[in-house]
């Protein structure tokens, strides 16, 4: 359904075998369905719930987000370059939210 | 990217040793955060209003071309006959070229589109312009923020300049230099204008805040960039 804006840093270029970090930051409200509105009403919980990192379609890294981490999360981790390939991170949570990105490294 | 902080710090070493940006009051955590772009979230704004700008602004402005923009705002606007700030001029664009309605104060598309027009001008010097006809609103932002307001009776003046280094609280007391805006505030979780942190101060003093884009923000606006003239923007800028 929606869709987030989300940025997504790796090093374009790098030598097989090298540990590179991977940044990725995306922007949500992470509401923990405990807090109530300026009217006294609960607001709905509202959630990024899985963050998944595939390089080639291999699983690399993966996360669970839950309530009380802030808004606008941002996830970094490292990955030992085994080879050229697609590095795609996709995200999921509540309401439906659902966006993926993708960059392409080449290892010299 | 990792050059203009060590240029913040040898601008503001040089030129006016007393004059500090909120950076220099920050911890090196959250310092970390706006000197690398790749973390700082406010650039989650900075390309929302890029790709805002590219498909209703790129017809008329092309991309690049606000670079120097930002540090002259607020400025003067000759059919309204009063100084108008950056995000007050996004706004008059919309409805006086576009023909579209105005953005909401504080929407993430006006934020966005500041934040996008601000950033190409990162590292600059705020410039006041050299124009007479700002200067009885620069005088009136000057008696604003000298003014005691609030059940607390404080005056900007009193926290900003006579206690400026301080604490208050947790927290370190900046001499109220505007570089950075509009910033991401960790406490909002999102980028916010100077006017949401001007009204949020007014609130801290227990004083009615004065409405966005009301003529009094506009003037302590100015009165501020005026003060803040030569001190490098950082806009997008984190603070706590």
């Amino acid at each position: 359904m929606a869709t987030l804006r989300t940025i997504l840093t790796a090093p374009a270029s790098a030598r097989v075998g090298e540990v590179v970090e991977i940044r990725t930051l995306a922007q949500h409200p992470m509401e923990t369905g405990y807090r109530r509105s300026s009217e006294g009403e609960l607001l709905p919980r509202d959630l990024l719930r899985r963050v998944e990192c595939r390089f080639d379609g291999e699983l690399v890294f993966a996360a669970d987000l839950h309530a009380a981490i802030s808004a606008n999360p941002y996830l970094a981790f490292q990955l030992k370059l085994p080879r050229s390939g697609t590095l795609s991170v996709s995200w999921a949570g509540d309401r439906g939210v659902a966006h993926s990105e993708s960059v392409q490294i080449s290892a010299t | 990217m990792k050059l203009w902080p060590a240029l913040l710090l040898c601008a503001a070493l040089a030129a006016q040793a007393q004059r500090l940006s909120g950076h220099a009051f920050m911890s090196p955590a959250t310092q970390a955060l706006q000197n690398d772009d790749t973390q700082n979230p406010a650039f989650l704004w900075v390309r929302d209003g890029q790709q805002r700008f590219d498909a209703a602004c790129a017809r008329c402005h092309s991309r690049g071309s606000q670079r120097g923009v930002a540090p002259r705002y607020p400025a003067w606007d000759a059919v309204l006959g009063k100084p108008v700030t950056l995000s007050a001029r996004i706004n008059l664009c919309q409805v006086r070229h576009v023909k579209a309605t105005p953005f909401a104060p504080e929407s993430d598309a006006l934020l966005g589109l500041e934040a996008f027009i601000a950033h190409q001008s990162r590292g600059m010097p705020v410039q006041a312009p050299a124009d007479a006809r700002l200067a009885p609103f620069v005088q009136q932002g000057q008696r604003l923020f000298n003014q005691r307001i609030g059940q607390l009776d404080l005056s900007c003046a009193q926290c900003h300049e006579q206690l400026a280094g301080r604490r208050l609280g947790g927290s370190t007391i900046p001499q109220a230099h505007p570089t950075g805006y509009p910033l991401y505030r960790l406490e909002w979780q999102a980028v916010g204008s100077l006017q949401r942190r001007l009204r949020q101060c007014m609130g801290g003093v227990r004083a009615e805040p004065y409405a966005f884009g009301s003529d009094e923000l506009t003037a302590l606006e100015l009165y501020l960039m005026q003060r803040a003239a030569g001190m490098p923007l950082e806009t997008p800028a984190v603070r706590p």
